[in-house]
């Protein structure tokens, strides 16, 4: 009995988004007939240029990368128990952090020198939501306002630095820090168009996965997060396990940020502030924090922002199409979350036969 | 130029600034009052912020009546709110997500259906001049105020004194601290709340009109900077009390005047810094008045954050 249960909400996680995104791109094409462009031809390059050909895959796998490491900003947390927003600010200071390492130390001109500043993100970002965790912790601060106003603050900062302290002096209408050392850039994949912080963001998922179901360490986490008093009671340290899911879930969005700057940038600059927290987020509740599950929904997500870049050349289209496109997939995903639970009751539901008669039938 | 008369010149600036600035955020932290008063969370007022700057852009542009505009904001406002409240009346629906995914929604419809008002002129919302009795150039600038501002500083009285006073304030709070008491006495919570979010839609609807018909008084798509998303903070700053508010707004409104200020006379080292001053010192409050034995204080018992 268990197992069908299980097996039927496992159906449910797969199909309840299908049916929303499917939803979604419907309603998109509504909305753009609306305004007279065909919709028919709007599914088809929609489709495209997320997944048409080699070029829109590269694209669309090199903007799910940073998707994927701050939806893990949201989904750590969340399972010890906290709901962190503030992905952002730990994305835009590991941005930050990862520029202003050579300003520090001279990091050493090969692979080892692109760990360095990649780490010296991802640090940042640690302590960043870290200290969202620990005032969580310690002075009972909700993490969910905290971490969003410390993302303020850490756009402060970084503007702060990029066009202050760091601001290279060459950079004239566009503020930046001094570029990366060509020798320390993040290259690409052999063989592909692809940087690597796909395989970053990808191992960093499998990793967060392995550890929550597969750990002590990430069961104990979990058991925080599902009952905080069961926790204490059978002496587990919360604190201590809190602060650390703040601080590895900060680490990954500080990691998104070193790589952008690394791969993407070359420096850090304005650009880097472009929602990737935001988008994270939404990531994290439609992949419902399972780690694994927000790759795939990562990949969907990165597909959606190269696919807009086409519809705007293609269907002259306004840029905010795709945005447009997220608001109602997550607006339709979200509706959908009232579903489960329900969807083979109502699959299941014959006429004649009411639903509330098959659990009256003794077993 | 003497220093002093410089001084002179910046406090007189962060003053009319605390107003200019302010009054979208008094808009905002007065419909975001409202939404968490019946105890919900509506961080997509973003998304309501941009979409209704748009439309009250639009509206006047369209019909050559500034409150038109007002009004069509508000009421576009109104119908992004709605859809929070639906959503969020629905079971399992977090209501942070929704607000998050109405922020893009929201910035996505405006800066879509908004694309042909970027270089038209539009009707402004008249200002009012109460700085008549002064010489000073300044001054006179400094009090050259929105006339939507009186309109928000009544609302925040009326709000103040509704929620205290009157039926319907009652149970919009009994909704916010306890849905078993509304339960009890035979009110829908979800009903409560779905309009508590649909007119505290419409209030920040307001706001945006602030933006976009007065100032910086044009359309384009970096209108807000976040200020839909700051009304939260503002709303914990100010207590959940309207009146509060208000002060807050100005508050905030100022320190956001303070950079621009001090960059006019020639001060721009830490221009960004003075920006974030407010999201410091909410920070700082939050840590100076929480304890891990209680939480915020005054906030509606059945909120998210205070459970």
């Amino acid at each position: 009995m268990s197992g069908s249960s299980s097996m039927a909400s496992a159906v449910e996680s797969i199909a309840l988004p299908i049916l929303a995104l499917a939803g979604a791109v419907l309603l998109f094409g509504g909305f753009v007939w609306l305004g007279g462009t065909s919709p028919t031809e709007t599914w088809i390059l929609l489709f495209k240029g997320a997944f048409g050909d080699a070029f829109s895959w590269q694209n669309t796998l090199q903007r799910s990368a940073p998707l994927m490491l701050t939806a893990l900003c949201v989904a750590i947390p969340q399972r010890a128990g906290l709901m962190v927003i503030g992905g952002e600010g730990a994305l835009v200071l590991g941005g930050l952090a990862c520029a202003g390492l050579p300003y520090l130390i001279s990091p050493p001109a090969s692979a080892a020198g692109t760990v360095m500043v990649l780490l010296a993100g991802a640090a940042a970002g640690a302590a960043w939501i870290g200290i969202v965790g620990a005032l969580r912790q310690y002075r009972g601060v909700n993490e969910t306002i905290s971490s969003l106003l410390m993302g303020y603050l850490a756009v402060a900062l970084f503007k702060h630095f990029v066009e202050g302290p760091m601001r290279d002096p060459s950079s004239l209408n566009k503020p930046s820090t001094l570029p990366l050392d060509p020798a320390i850039l993040m290259g690409l994949i052999p063989g592909y168009e692809v940087h690597w912080g796909l395989v970053w963001g990808v191992a960093c998922c499998l990793i967060a996965g392995f550890w929550l179901y597969g750990s002590t360490h990430g069961f104990a986490t979990r058991v925080v997060g599902g009952n905080a008093r069961a926790a204490r009671l059978v002496g587990l340290p919360s604190h201590r396990l809190v602060i650390t899911a703040c601080a590895l879930g900060g680490a990954c969005a500080g990691l998104a940020g070193a790589i952008e700057v690394s791969a993407v940038h070359t420096n850090a600059n304005a650009s880097l502030i472009a929602g990737l927290g935001y988008t994270g987020i939404l990531v994290s509740f439609v992949a419902r924090h399972n780690p694994w599950a927000v790759i795939p929904v990562a990949i969907l997500f990165g597909g959606f922002g190269s696919a807009g870049s086409l519809l705007q050349r293609r269907l002259d289209l306004p840029d905010a199409s795709v945005l447009v496109l997220q608001g109602f997939a997550f607006v339709m995903i979200l509706a959908s979350e009232a579903l489960r639970g329900r969807l083979g009751e109502l699959l299941a539901r014959r006429p004649g036969i009411p639903a509330n008669s098959l659990s009256q039938v003794p077993a | 130029m003497s220093e002093s008369s410089i001084w002179f010149d910046v406090i007189i600036a962060v003053l009319g600034g605390a107003i200019r600035v302010g009054t979208p955020f008094l808009f905002v932290s007065l419909g975001e009052c409202l939404t968490e008063k019946s105890g919900r969370i509506n961080l997509g007022l973003e998304g309501v912020l941009v979409l209704s700057a748009m439309a009250g852009f639009g509206g006047s542009y369209l019909t050559g009546s500034p409150w038109l505009g007002v009004l069509l904001a508000g009421c576009a406002g109104a119908l992004l709110a709605l859809l929070h409240g639906l959503l969020c009346s629905l079971k399992g629906v977090n209501d942070i997500a929704t607000g998050i995914a109405l922020m893009l929604l929201g910035a996505g419809l405006a800066f879509y259906l908004g694309k042909g008002l970027i270089q038209p002129q539009a009707a402004q919302i008249p200002s009012i001049d109460l700085g008549g009795w002064s010489d000073s150039q300044q001054v006179q600038a400094a009090l050259r105020i929105n006339a939507l501002f009186p309109i928000g500083v009544a609302l925040a009285a009326l709000m103040a004194w509704a929620m205290a006073n009157t039926r319907w304030g009652l149970i919009v709070r009994m909704a916010g601290d306890s849905s078993d008491a509304s339960r009890a006495l035979g009110y829908s919570v979800n009903t409560v709340r779905v309009l508590a979010t649909m007119a505290g839609g419409f209030i920040a609807g307001l706001g945006g009109a602030s933006l976009s018909l007065y100032y910086p008084g044009s359309w384009n798509e970096g209108l807000s900077s976040g200020q839909g998303l700051i009304a939260v903070a503002l709303v914990i700053y100010a207590g959940w009390q309207p009146i509060m508010c208000l002060w807050a707004a100005l508050l905030f409104g100022g320190a956001g005047a303070l950079g621009p200020a001090l960059q006019s006379v020639g001060i721009s080292a830490g221009y960004h810094l003075f920006n974030a001053m407010p999201y410091a010192l909410t920070l700082l409050i939050l840590i100076w008045t929480c304890s891990p034995k209680r939480s915020l204080q005054g906030a509606p018992m059945e909120l998210n954050v205070s459970r």
